[in-house]
């Protein structure tokens, strides 16, 4: 497979039949965030792609059973996709697996209430469609295939998959140093609305205790230190934990839908 | 925007799953040019489905009684429960003909990204009607798709310690499909090459 064909425009390609004149086709590869069932047999697919950002498409008929795309445009499906340029919405024309991570995750609950954030995290951290976000694309693929090898806890993924995800969407989170002045130190204060720990003098009301073994766990799972990660005590997990949902909350406008729902075991 | 009445007469068809606005807009044009006793008729059956239809207490399949039709069959073997997404789902498996058992209808499948928990569907529900030892097989047949698999696979790990068999239909219906969509010959054999999951 060579990468460079991948992504670019394949246009004009072919005639159009009514309006005589070149219809926009293109390849690219990407993740399935999302399904929503259209009419009677269609879906409409969310896909974070690889060089076009987060596009939306038509998958028709593929509610049959008898459809010959069925499994490879479930969410959380690495595919390869061939798509039909529309006024508002593209149709998928081609799909080819790359990586079937969903259907994988699915055999787990608590593994996919864990994609179920990363997936919904991605839709809702590239605000506009077609708006590349390669970085994104590249953590969402690495997250998933994490996932799916079930050698790692999914709460750790998941929350190295969110710091990294906020870092590469300009929210990176402060742990070396105070996030208001830049102290460098080991500080145990916390504050979300600050972007990170801070330090006593600039630790706001309201900036939560927080264990310097959680304060190292966030910073290992940013760098993606796993051996030092791996070997955490779940207390300190849950704490991490719990200070990444309630940093993604305050820079997402609402909530996560799927975030409740998350197995953290 | 047309007026008044029929305006809204749009705007309800349009909330209805499966109809944009403009098959709303074509429904509502129809109707306005139809029979007026077929339209009466249907009125009457939209009147009747909300004053008659209920929920099945047990399975929660649609019911014209406090039970459904195939809970108060006592020919139907109490020993077999086949776990089901939606009503529509119980048809489509009383075609195939190959299923004597009873039903439990969830009212859905788990989708985190869609809000929807296992709280949110009736599993407790189905946990209780374990409880007295009656059932010995739990035949899971949610839709062959991620949130069908995601919700075989929570109940597979929920009932596992139960002691209860619990199967799964056979990988023969293609992933990414609706149940409803299948033909009889295909969901009767997933049906019979059902597997063992816990
Ligand atoms: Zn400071
Ligand atoms: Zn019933």
């Amino acid at each position: 497979m060579s990468r460079s064909a991948r992504g670019d425009r394949v246009l004009p390609t072919y005639r159009d039949a009514c309006n005589h004149g070149w219809v926009p086709v293109y390849r690219d590869e990407g993740v399935v965030l999302r399904t929503t069932p259209l009419a009677e047999a269609d879906r409409i697919v969310t896909v974070l792609t690889r060089r076009t950002g987060r596009v939306r498409a038509v998958a028709k008929g593929v509610r049959r059973t008898s459809s010959r795309f069925g499994a490879r445009l479930e969410p959380g499906t690495y595919v390869d996709l061939q798509l039909h340029e529309g006024r508002s919405l593209d149709t998928v024309t081609q799909a080819d697996i790359l990586s079937p991570y969903g259907a994988v995750i699915a055999g787990d609950y608590s593994r996919h209430t864990a994609s179920a954030v990363m997936l919904e995290t991605a839709e809702r951290l590239t605000g506009e469609e077609r708006q590349p976000a390669m970085r994104l694309f590249l953590l969402l693929v690495g997250g998933l295939r994490t996932l799916a090898q079930s050698e790692r806890a999914p709460g750790l993924v998941l929350d190295a998959f969110l710091l990294r995800a906020l870092a590469v969407s300009g929210y990176a989170m402060a742990l070396q140093a105070c996030a208001r002045c830049g102290a460098q130190g080991h500080h145990q204060a916390f504050s979300v609305s600050a972007g990170g720990v801070v330090c006593p003098q600039c630790r706001p009301h309201g900036a939560a205790s927080m264990s310097l073994a959680a304060v190292r766990l966030l910073s290992d799972l940013l760098t993606g230190d796993w051996a030092a990660a791996d070997a955490s005590e779940v207390r300190t997990r849950r704490e991490a934990g719990g200070c990444v949902a309630a940093y993604l909350q305050w820079h997402l406008e609402y909530g996560l839908r799927a975030l409740p729902h998350l197995e953290r075991v | 925007m047309y007026e008044g009445i029929v305006q809204d007469l749009i705007d309800e068809l349009g909330r209805l799953p499966g109809i944009g606005p403009k098959s709303a807009q074509r429904i509502a044009f129809h109707l306005l040019s139809a029979d007026p006793a077929d339209v009466r008729r249907l009125a009457a059956t939209l009147n009747e489905i909300k004053d008659k239809v209920r929920f099945c207490r047990l399975c929660f399949n649609v019911a014209q009684a406090e039970l459904c039709r195939i809970c108060s069959d006592q020919r139907r073997d109490p020993e077999q429960i086949c776990v089901v997404e939606e009503s529509k789902d119980v048809i489509a498996i009383e075609r195939t003909r190959e299923f004597r058992g009873r039903y439990h209808v969830l009212g859905g499948a788990i989708n985190p990204i869609g809000g929807i928990g296992p709280d949110d569907l009736h599993i407790r529900e189905l946990i209780a009607r374990l409880a007295d030892g009656t059932v010995t097989e739990l035949i899971l047949a949610t839709d062959p798709n991620t949130e069908g698999e995601v919700t075989a696979s929570y109940l597979a790990r929920q009932i596992a310690p139960m002691g209860v068999k619990v199967t799964r239909l056979a990988s023969g219906l293609p992933m990414g499909g609706d149940l409803e969509w299948a033909d009889e010959v295909t969901l009767g054999r997933a049906f019979e090459g059902r597997r063992v999951v816990a």
